[in-house]
């Protein structure tokens, strides 16, 4: 990997993260409740959840197609043969005693997902370990404040399908590291792989970080490893790794350890302080005697069923981003702008610029003023209350000249706050297309009113001829201005 | 074979299990005695011999992704040590992680 | 007509054709468990008023007309390892003691739909670990040929009531021997079908690889008449078969000609006791007679069956067993007292099998890392007994990290030649006959302090579950001392219709199978 161009700090941050997400399905990963968020506690749970004596797993193929679209997404390798593990360790959230997992024989290895330099100066690889399939734990609730009273578990969630994707050690920055996480959750909420959301705990990251400093002897010095937890957003895993970063370089000046000689930390980050803070060590933790559950079957691919997977996975953004630009003449960036707000607003922005036959129009109405609204008032693409058509009727009429882009926004704003079609808000508005004949009344009246400003427009300043036009929208709100000042100009040169 | 008693301990820590000091003794001396038993497999040569994990060779069993009745609240908890009609009580998990 | 002498297949004809009801059929077997089971203790659980309700149920249908199932009317005990969710499911365990699960087994499910009625749940080792059924939290089992001597085990509880007539079938399992020994050492028959033939969901897992249901009768056609049943594809066991189930019954008529039984020299190593090497002998001579060939096959690796068997059993029930960890049921070790039995949770002690608190161990509180892991580790340390512990134990010791490599996976590579050594042999022939065990039943008590020799017990059996084909025992013949010797017969996956075939035609031949123990006429 190319390391930072620029330096800025007197080392180099190395980021590897662990991804879990939780993948779309309407079943859990070995039985048929549900995985709805937000039901109130051990309301979906049966036998084979709850791990009660004799319940059998039984794997969800949705599940299992999922993430495998994840994985091909992410350029891995799908093993022809694969497996299912148990990871074996004590949690109450964990009512089996073990995690049924993947150890030895992952279904997907060695891919990789670029992710643009934060700068915007060149993409970067970031490569992929591995991506497997697992079932989730259940939830685990203590109020710290009663002290040692008891805990609470909720197992609505045990069982849930996830993919855990892990990277390479390649990521060099907390910013970079936030840029990759917005490009993996693009990626697998264009597929349907998962929605990602991180406040329902869909999307979950940890990251291993240390870092790389030059001595003054030419050697490399590695700090030990740290693994953060509990980051609960995209910025506190920048923010996370920002403050460990700095936090590693003052205690590496302070005492010189290096990686290899204390064992690997555990921090968690502590989101409103700012701070991560070493968590309990846990004894014997690392011996999950993994071996393969008895009570699954593998799973074998073919290289058809890959390729029939890769046919129906669609566009990745990637590739949607420069097929976009080519396909509509707009720039690279505005292309980003609209496929990273996602697939249903690119259908969208496809829609209207079809209909208006202009890609960079349609790209310029849906930044400034479909985006805008949304993001200023919430709300998904889908429920819009302009539909791409009446977008389109609305552009299509500024093309015309019936009215000019400022008089549109107004007209936008009309429908999106009435309701009422495109149509209907314009002849609400009075807003008609004024004829020619009327234009050229109308010129002639502004014409015969100011003779100083017909006077400078025959000396030769024909930007004089501005001042027409704001006394032409007062007689006629309807105007349209490029229309008044080149019939102005016309008629005042006599022709 | 013999194993060491503070290893035997380690074990039954890692299974969750309390044993008491007599149980630890013994179980130190049978464990060595069947660890012995079944080291009699070492000698044979499997080099070239691949793990049969499981007697069955079907693969790629799936179930379809199509929802099933759960059971309810009361039920799930019925047979539970202690509970508060919502969610299964244990003594306070501070700090100690899972895994994963 | 007395209902306690009839086969099951004679129940029910005699059920469908109305000369026998249900009910009267229930209530003599209930009769005959009121009467005997004190001293045999097969029985954890019997509920009377239930069991006589589903048979009038059974009646009426049949009275109105109405279609009644293929074991209308049939009593069936079923061993405490599998779940029902209208009668407690302990596995034999304190850690379970009053448990009751919200769904039935599928092969309880199975029995209910075919309107057999379940009388109760039998005795076991605990967790189906053990030979003896004197691991068993509830009291051992008493051989009814012999009271002071053991059923064998695991499924000793389900042997000993259909040797006693307490029930005319019962399901058992099997995951190194728990069905065939048993039988073979209480004079009865039990099949152990091919790994996958019944479905395993709601058997209480001891070790999933090598678990799997079969029946246990007083005839080879009554276990055809059973797992007509209870075999089958069940969508919720992956590792369920799906080929279809033969009319095992009707397949019993073929004769013997052209049948090549394999015999193994290694079969008659040292240790074998002479008289039932005599028995075994003997059963050769009644195969030949029927018109079977007699072949010499080699099972070179079966020899390391045993090491085999007792890496990857515990290392599987040492998972398998995480989940009793007092948090989400079963018994709960409050940290600082003793393992509880919640109020209103049935915890019940049936006369003379109470559950028993152990006295206090002596483990300091301040020894467990926090109030959680203490919990976990007494609830575990209280709630098991000591061979669910010792298996615990080993498995958690040879899947642990430096020692996975030299065991389990080890185990694994073994247990494919072992499984390979079947293959080759059944191209050979067509079944595999031998003792069940090396020696007729042995004295409660006789190996209780040597774990070792106890596995011992497991020499013949363990290598059918490891390479997951079928087997069934069955008797043919007695000792001076009365004891009865069993036989086993071994097929190749699926060949169950003719395991059930020879050994039917064996009991055409013979009457070992019929014959009762004094103590219970």
């Amino acid at each position: 990997m190319t390391t930072q161009p620029v330096m800025p700090e007197p080392y180099v941050t190395v980021i590897g993260l662990e991804v879990h997400v939780q993948l779309q399905t309407q079943t859990k990963l070995f039985c048929g409740c549900s995985t709805r968020f937000g039901a109130p506690p051990n309301t979906q749970v049966c036998p084979v959840c709850l791990g009660l004596p004799g319940s059998l797993p039984v794997m969800n193929r949705a599940a299992f197609g999922l993430a495998m679209k994840a994985a091909l997404a992410l350029n891995c390798r799908i093993a022809a043969f694969t497996k299912w593990d148990r990871k074996n360790y004590f949690y109450p959230d964990l009512p089996k005693g073990y995690q049924i997992s993947q150890y030895d024989l992952p279904f997907s290895a060695d891919g990789w997902l670029e992710v643009a330099d934060p700068k915007g100066a060149f993409a970067r690889k970031v490569g992929i370990v591995r991506v497997h399939l697992e079932e989730d734990a259940g939830k685990s609730m203590h109020d710290e404040a009663v002290g040692t009273a008891d805990s609470r578990i909720d197992l609505n969630r045990a069982g849930t399908p996830l993919c855990e994707i892990v990277t390479q050690p390649d990521l060099r920055s907390p910013q970079e590291a936030r840029a990759w996480l917005n490009e993996l959750k693009l990626l697998l909420v264009y597929l349907g792989v998962s929605d990602c959301n991180m406040q329902e705990g869909s999307l979950r990251v940890d990251a291993n970080v240390n870092l790389h400093v030059p001595c003054p002897d030419g050697r490399i010095a590695k700090t030990p490893i740290v693994e953060i937890k509990n980051m609960n957003s995209f910025r506190s895993v920048e923010r996370a790794l920002a403050y460990e970063a700095a936090r590693q370089y003052d205690e590496w000046q302070a005492t010189k350890a290096e990686l290899g000689k204390i064992p690997k930390q555990t921090r968690g980050w502590d989101d409103p302080a700012g701070v991560t803070r070493a968590q309990r060590h846990k004894e014997e933790s690392s011996d999950y005697r993994y071996f393969p559950d008895p009570d699954l079957v593998p799973v074998t691919v073919s290289d058809a069923q890959v390729a029939d997977v890769r046919a129906a996975m669609g566009e990745p953004p990637a590739v949607l981003r420069q097929a976009l630009a080519e396909r509509w003449r707009i720039t690279a960036y505005d292309a980003e702008v609209l496929v990273n707000q996602g697939r249903e607003l690119v259908a969208y922005y496809e829609d209207v610029a079809t209909r208006v036959a202009d890609g960079k129009v349609a790209s310029n109405w849906l930044q400034q003023d479909v985006l805008r609204t949304l993001n200023e008032r919430g709300g998904m693409i889908d429920t819009f209350a302009i539909r791409p058509e009446a977008l389109a009727d609305l552009i299509g009429r500024v093309q015309k000249g019936d009215f000019d882009t400022s008089r549109g926004r107004e007209i936008f704003a009309e429908v999106l706050a009435s309701g009422r079609s495109v149509a209907d808000v314009v002849a609400s508005l009075g807003i008609a297309a004024v004829g020619d004949d009327e234009l050229v009344a109308l010129c002639r009246e502004l014409i015969a009113e100011n003779p100083k400003i017909v006077a400078d427009v025959q000396g030769g300043k024909e930007q004089a001829a501005a001042g027409l036009i704001g006394q032409a929208k007062k007689k006629n709100p309807n105007v349209n201005p490029g229309k008044v000042r080149q019939m102005c100009l016309d008629l005042i040169r006599g022709r | 074979m013999t194993l060491a008693r503070q290893d035997v301990a380690k074990v039954a820590k890692l299974a969750r299990l309390a044993l008491s000091t007599e149980e630890l003794d013994r179980m130190t001396a049978e464990l060595s005695q069947i660890v012995g038993f079944v080291a009699q497999l070492e000698p044979l040569d499997t080099a070239a011999v691949a793990p049969l994990a499981h007697p069955l060779e079907t693969q790629n069993v799936f179930r379809d992704d199509v929802p099933a009745p759960s059971l309810t609240t009361a039920q799930a908890l019925q047979a539970a040590p202690r509970h508060d009609g919502e969610c299964f009580l244990v003594p306070a998990v501070l700090g100690e992680s899972g895994a994963a | 007509m007395q209902p306690a002498e009839l086969s099951a297949t004679e129940i029910v004809a005699a059920v469908r054709q109305g000369d026998l009801t249900a009910v009267r059929c229930t209530e003599a077997f209930l009769d005959r468990i009121a009467r005997l089971d004190g001293s045999i203790n097969a029985f954890l659980h019997v509920d009377r008023e239930a069991a006589l309700a589903t048979a009038a149920r059974i009646d009426e249908r049949r009275r109105a007309g109405k279609p009644i199932g293929p074991l209308a009317g049939l009593p069936v005990a079923v061993k405490d390892a599998l779940c029902t969710a209208d009668q407690p499911t302990t596995c034999a365990s304190k850690m379970l003691a009053g448990f009751r699960p919200p769904y039935d087994a599928d092969t309880v499910a199975r029995l209910r739909a075919a309107d057999a009625v379940i009388v109760g749940k039998t005795n076991m080792d605990e967790f189906a670990m053990g030979g003896s059924n004197e691991n068993s939290a509830f009291g051992p089992v008493h051989n009814p040929w012999d009271l002071a001597r053991a059923p064998g085990g695991s499924s000793g509880g389900s042997a000993a009531c259909v040797a006693a007539d307490m029930a005319p079938v019962a399901i058992g399992s099997d995951t190194g021997g728990s069905i065939r020994q048993p039988a073979g050492l209480c004079g009865i028959t039990g099949l152990k079908p091919t790994y996958g033939r019944v479905s395993r969901r709601g058997l209480v897992a001891f070790a999933s690889s090598l678990d799997q249901i079969g029946p246990m009768a007083r005839s080879a056609a009554d276990c055809a008449l059973v797992l007509e049943t209870i075999a089958g594809h069940d969508p919720g066991d992956s590792t369920s078969l799906a080929a279809d189930v033969p009319h095992y019954t009707e397949l019993l008529d073929q004769p013997l000609a052209g049948l090549r039984i394999g015999r193994v020299p290694e079969h008659y190593a040292a240790g074998l006791d002479p008289e039932v090497r005599a028995g075994v002998d003997e059963a050769f001579a009644v195969f030949r007679t029927a018109g079977a060939t007699i072949v010499d096959v080699e099972l070179p690796h079966a020899k390391y069956g045993v090491p085999t068997y007792y890496l990857v059993a515990p290392c599987e029930a040492s998972s398998n067993l995480a989940r009793y960890d007092g948090a989400h049921y079963g018994v709960r070790a409050e940290p600082g007292k003793g393992v509880r039995a919640e109020p209103g949770k049935g915890v019940r002690a049936e006369p003379g099998k109470g559950v028993r608190a152990e006295p206090g161990k002596g483990v300091r509180a301040d020894e467990f890392a926090s109030p959680l892991v203490e919990m976990y580790c007494r609830s575990r340390g209280e709630g098991f007994g000591p061979e669910v512990k010792r298996r615990i134990m080993l498995g958690t010791y040879a899947l642990s990290a430096g020692y996975y490599d030299a065991y389990y996976a080890k185990a694994l590579k073994v247990r494919r030649l072992i499984r390979q050594d079947y293959l080759e042999a059944f191209e050979r022939v067509d079944l595999i006959g031998g003792p069940v065990s090396a020696t007729p039943a042995f004295r409660l008590g006789e190996k209780t302090g040597d774990p070792l020799a106890m596995y011992l017990v497991d020499l013949y059996t363990v290598a059918t579950n490891l390479a997951g084909v079928g087997g069934i025992s069955f008797p043919c013949g007695f000792t001076k001392g009365g004891l009865p010797i069993g036989f086993q017969l071994q097929g190749p996956a699926l060949a169950e219709p003719t395991l059930l075939r020879a050994a039917d035609r064996f009991q055409r031949l013979t009457d070992w199978h019929t014959r009762r123990p004094k103590a219970c006429a």
